[in-house]
């Protein structure tokens, strides 16, 4: 391999360090592209990484049904006729949908997005009240400040504990005091205090001005029997969202005599959809930076072989001399594609260096101002090789030009005394 | 040891064509020091670029040490050029960027001698040639005299069986060429083969054969009586 002629390397050394000034300014072609380019990606992850902590703790393939009304006559049934699930519903959905690997049916007192009085020794809050399962954690998991969130057991038992936001936490308490064992008066019914979250990523669907207390302490406490609000459904990783969605609608459209045709009676948000069009659009801006990436960095080469083009003229006696002492086509081919080839790599170090010193910079500006969605900007290892894989071929696909150029230098010409 | 028969070149210009060589017989023995010598334009430049492969001929045969020189690509005109051939220019040629002793050793890179071998021999050359002590200098910090004594050890490091001088001595002064000349003969006086373009007398006096080249043809092709060069110095 030619590559690792040291001698070879000796002489291009020999020739770049001849004019270094020169040889510094035609790598700033490429200097400037390694930099937009690691830049455009870096951005592009920060961005990435920004969307990721906005949805924290939101399972990507999720999905939520909620009943609203019928808009199609069917069965004897008349429209406008509201749809309510019960806890049925829960169990033939498991038993049905095999894409289901967990469903949370969920409750809230006084209707859905209602707030209710909830009282703490003089203090009040106006606050969501949740009756959940464990599972729901799997579907939109919360942070956990202090103590714990509900569990099997507090469910099996029907125990009478709860769950509170951040902020409800704020509006019942005196700041300092630990939450967890004190008990708080929602509609005359005391619940225990078992931990108190905040929520995970910059958005949550329940806020945190919320109490969650168990599905089943909700029914009993509140005589809600087996009423089910709506439901979350976590889907199996190896489907997709959409497919068991229609499966899960036709199920539920059959069981409450809604006409196959009735696209209002049941409400749904497949939470994937956001996810799906999130990752097109970073892919899009990858894709982008790539692109402008590429064209400033064949600019930055096409300089590069431009200056080569010159030498290369300028060089033409000393190239004569080389053929006319020994040297073939091909080493003098090899000379230049290499001199090519060692020109963009260190630019492309040298480019790489400044734009990682940038991005740590932008890092650091950015990391304090939390509401904007740009997060660690990084470029990963695949990305730097990539480009400095595309980098070596452009050199020396452009290095061919000036290295044909030098081939063609016949000694005899080069030589004449004038 | 070169063996030309009827050796024919024209160079075309446009449309029409100059006849530089017009057949020319020519011979010379191992260990023979010839002086190519004719008025501006006659050919001497040609004649030598063809005996060194750095131009090729229209008519007639070549053959050097016993090889048929024809019909050779780049490559093998160049690997040619590397094993049995050096070469000294009037304006000396060397790689302005590289030190003496790097210029020596550059004929042997091509031959792909290893880089400490390559420098022992371009000291011992460059030894011989008596600039030692100049080994690490560029070109820029050495004389006339030095540049083409630096130039003939670099013709001579790869042991060619010819030495081919393209007027030597006209970039320098009277002095100056005499010490050439000297360290010519001196290579000549060891068995090697060399043979110089030249318009100066003085300097073919000091050959021991003088070609005379006119319009392309050989006038007059003599043995001489070698004036040492020594006696000058
Ligand atoms: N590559 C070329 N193309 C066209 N004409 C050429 C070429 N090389 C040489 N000639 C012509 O051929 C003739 C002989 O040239 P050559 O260089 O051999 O002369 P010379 O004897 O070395 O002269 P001088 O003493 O001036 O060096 C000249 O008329 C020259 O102009
Ligand atoms: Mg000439």
């Amino acid at each position: 391999m030619w590559l690792l002629d040291i001698d070879l390397w000796r002489e291009v050394i020999s020739t770049l360090t001849k004019n270094v000034l020169r040889t510094v300014l035609t790598t700033l072609g490429v200097i400037f592209s390694i930099i937009i380019l690691i830049m455009l990606l870096g951005s592009t992850t920060g961005m990435i990484n920004g969307f990721s902590r906005v949805f924290a703790g939101k399972a990507s393939n999720s999905l939520f049904v909620w009943g609203q009304t019928t808009s199609v006559p069917y069965n004897g049934f008349e429209r406008g006729r509201r749809v309510k699930y019960e806890m049925d519903d829960i169990t033939m959905l498991k038993s049905q949908v095999k894409e289901i690997e967990a469903i949370a049916p969920r409750i809230e007192l006084g209707g859905f997005q209602q707030t209710v009085t909830v009282k703490r020794a003089g203090n009040t809050s106006g606050s969501r009240v949740f009756g959940d399962f464990a599972s729901i954690d799997k579907i939109n998991r919360k942070k956990i400040i202090e103590g714990r969130f509900i569990n099997k057991n507090d469910i099996n038992q029907s125990k009478k504990v709860c769950v509170i936001g951040l902020e409800t936490y704020e509006l019942l308490f005196k700041p300092g005091i630990s939450a967890v064992g004190k008990e708080i008066n929602i509609n005359n019914i005391y619940f225990t205090v078992v931990g108190v979250y905040e929520k995970n990523g910059d958005f949550d669907f329940d806020g945190e001005n919320a109490v969650i207390i168990p599905f089943t302490a909700f029914q009993k406490s509140f005589n809600s029997g087996d009423r089910v609000d709506w439901m979350a459904i976590l889907i199996d990783s190896k489907y997709t969202v959409a497919k068991a969605e229609g499966q899960i609608k036709e199920l539920l459209k059959r069981k409450y005599d809604i006409s196959p045709k009735d696209t209002r009676a049941i409400g749904s948000f497949d939470f994937s959809q956001i996810f799906t069009a999130l990752s097109a659009f970073t892919t899009v801006l990858q894709g982008f930076a790539f692109f402008v990436g590429i064209f400033t960095m064949l600019a930055g080469v096409i300089a590069i072989s431009n200056i080569l083009l010159i030498t290369v003229k300028e060089r033409t006696k000393e190239i004569g001399v080389r053929r006319a002492l020994g040297a073939t086509p091909k080493i003098i081919k090899r000379q230049i594609i290499l001199e090519s080839i060692v020109l963009t790599t260190i630019a492309g170090v040298i480019g790489f260096i400044i734009a990682v010193g940038m991005l740590y910079y932008l890092n650091t500006e950015v990391a304090g101002k939390s509401d904007v969605p740009f997060v660690n900007p990084t470029v990963s290892m695949t990305q730097v090789v990539i480009s400095f894989t595309l980098m070596t071929i452009l050199s020396i696909l452009i290095g061919l030009i000036p290295a044909k150029r030098a081939v063609k230098i016949k000694p005899i010409e080069a030589l004449r005394e004038d | 040891m070169i063996e030309i028969k009827n050796l024919h070149k024209s160079y075309k210009m446009g449309s029409n064509s100059l006849h530089v060589l017009k057949g020319i017989d020519f011979s010379v023995e191992e260990g023979e020091l010839v002086a190519i010598m004719g008025s501006s334009g006659s050919g001497k430049s040609t004649l030598l670029n063809i005996l060194g492969m750095l131009d090729e001929l229209d008519e007639g045969s070549y053959d050097l040490d016993g090889v048929p020189i024809k019909n050779l690509n780049e490559t093998k005109a160049a690997n040619y050029r590397n094993k049995f051939l050096g070469f000294v220019f009037q304006s000396f040629n060397l790689i302005n960027y590289k030190n003496a002793m790097e210029n020596v050793a550059l004929p042997l890179y091509y031959q792909k001698m290893v880089r400490k071998e390559r420098q022992e021999k371009a000291l011992k050359y460059l030894d011989q040639v008596g600039l030692k002590e100049w080994a690490t200098h560029l070109p820029s910090e050495l004389s006339g005299g030095q540049k083409q004594r630096v130039a003939i050890a670099r013709a001579m490091v790869g042991e060619p069986k010819v030495l081919l001088a393209d007027e030597p001595t006209g970039a320098l002064d009277s002095k100056t060429s005499y010490e050439v000349m000297d360290l010519i003969q001196k290579i000549n006086d060891k068995g090697n083969t060399i043979l110089i373009v030249t318009h100066e007398s003085d300097i073919a006096d000091m050959c021991k054969r003088i070609v005379h080249l006119k319009d392309g043809v050989i006038l007059e092709d003599k043995k001489v009586e070698q004036v040492r060069a020594s006696e000058y110095v």
